[in-house]
């Protein structure tokens, strides 16, 4: 099997300072994996980096794209780049609003990704989006409400309708569960362990809740100063942490 | 089927004064397809640690760990979860799920993950379930807010829904009530005559003598440095 994604000694510098630095690793498809670290660990960045959000300074993102096999997407051209953001690649932002858009309704959410894949007919895309609503357990019959009228949770999982529309291949999320009520955040990680499962998704997912990549994240890596200090299988790395770091963050977890 | 060689544990706790504690020692351990191998010794001997190191929830600091021919102390986190799904099954003591999810998906869920089709798994769960004594009605409930017993009882449904070729049962029978701790012997015996390879720790004397094939003494794993 070939890795899905390829990340090969990925840097990014603010100024002097370290962002992210040294970061390598194969994500395989159907592969989940969690970056776990205190803020400011530089785990948002090195999404962000991954994303082609941010520019790294170093470093190659070798994507296994469906024409024309691995790409470096660092170095691919723009266009190309952003194509791969609305098809094979998707980004879940902690806030819904960042990746809603907040005037537009709920059903026009989710066309509006089908529409720039090439979709033209106005009942498949409003069935679609039907189908999409219904599988995020939203009811079908707020398709033409505003995000905006939403519940934050409602709005989570329209933005992951909206992502996940197009059958992409790889998912990023930064936080997805984040600020969200607990009785919500329970609900949305059977949605989402159903749908890595049935569509047979590869996704990065960065929290620093440590339940939530238990129960989501297949493996682990633990990220403190911009380096990553220890990787493995979730289970493992957090019931056998090996580096200090690691044992210092899973013995502060507070019982419930 | 599971073929351990050598297998040495110890702990490093960096946070208090990187204090090192050896736990386990030149442990060698074959377990064949259709045998039943019991864990004895006493309480911190390092019977459960032992499953965790089969399991791959522990890193084995050397030797190897083979199940179903995967080297688990070396192999990549993919590989493992691999074996996890189609090969290597584990009934802990603790049932650990995903809030809100209803009983019988708990249940069906290692099922669904090898591709068996929803109505199928859930028929399977269903019959299990039924087997262990859940009522019914609690089928659509999350199994967080039930008794101990009762979750136990779903951990080992959820345990034995697919056919695992090698299992790893941590105190299967501990709390549980006469008729039920029999299904679940039956259970254990149904898997046995199917050929898979089991590993098993047993408080309870009768239940050992019942399926077990032979006895492994963990305390001979013990750092000699310890003893």
């Amino acid at each position: 099997m070939k890795p899905l994604l390829q990340v090969k000694d990925v840097a990014k510098m603010y100024g002097a300072r370290i962002g992210c630095t040294g970061v390598s690793f194969d994500l395989y498809p159907g592969e989940v994996m969690g970056i776990v670290g205190e803020s400011g660990s530089g785990k948002s960045t090195l999404l962000n980096s991954l994303a082609g959000h941010l520019v790294p300074d170093r470093g190659e993102v070798i994507f296994d794209t469906r024409a024309d096999g691995p790409v470096d997407t660092v170095t691919m051209s723009e266009p190309a780049r952003r194509m791969l953001g609305r098809t094979d690649w998707a980004f879940v932002h902690q806030h819904a609003r960042d990746g809603l858009r907040m005037s537009v309704s709920a059903g026009g959410n989710i066309g509006e990704r089908l529409m720039a894949v090439g979709n033209r007919h106005y009942g498949a895309i409003r069935d679609h989006a039907a189908d999409w609503l219904g599988r995020v357990e939203i009811s079908e019959s707020r398709i033409d409400d505003r995000p905006s009228a939403f519940s934050g949770g409602m709005q989570q999982r329209l933005q992951i309708a909206r992502n996940l529309v197009t059958g992409p291949r790889l998912v990023f999320m930064d936080e997805p569960t984040g600020g969200l009520d607990v009785s919500v955040q329970a609900l949305l990680l059977d949605l989402l362990r159903g749908l890595v499962r049935e569509m047979g998704l590869s996704a990065i997912i960065v929290t620093h809740d440590l339940a939530v990549v238990r129960l989501l994240a297949g493996r682990l890596m633990v990220m403190k100063d911009g380096h990553v200090v220890e990787t493995g299988l979730t289970d493992q790395v957090l019931d056998d942490p090996q580096h200090a770091y690691t044992q210092l963050l899973v013995s502060s977890v507070l019982q419930v | 089927m599971i073929e351990l060689k050598n297998v040495s544990k110890s702990f490093t706790l960096h946070n208090q004064g990187s204090a090192v504690i050896p736990v386990m020692e030149n442990a060698s351990l074959s377990v064949k397809s259709g045998e039943c191998a019991g864990l004895i010794g006493a309480s911190g001997a390092g019977k459960s640690t032992l499953m965790r190191v089969i399991y791959g929830n522990y890193l084995a600091a050397s030797g190897s760990v083979v199940v179903g021919g995967v080297d688990v102390a070396k192999a990549e986190p993919r590989e493992v979860l691999a074996l996890r799904r189609e090969t290597l099954g584990y009934v802990s003591q603790f049932l650990r799920v995903v809030p809100r999810v209803p009983t019988l998906d708990v249940v069906a869920e290692p099922l669904l993950a090898v591709g068996t089709p929803a109505d199928q798994a859930r028929d399977k769960a269903a019959s299990l379930l039924a087997q262990l004594n859940i009522p019914e009605r609690l089928w659509s409930l999350s199994p967080t807010t039930f008794s101990g017993g009762e979750q136990q009882r779903v951990n080992i449904a959820r345990g034995f829904a697919y056919e695992y070729p090698a299992l790893l049962l941590d105190e299967p029978t501990a709390s549980l009530d006469a008729q039920n701790r029999a299904t679940v012997l039956a259970l254990i015996e149904g898997a046995k005559a199917r050929g898979a390879a089991i590993i098993g720790i047993f408080h309870d004397e009768a239940a050992r003598q019942q399926v077990c094939d032979r006895f492994v003494d963990v305390s001979g794993f013990a750092p000699k440095a310890a003893a």
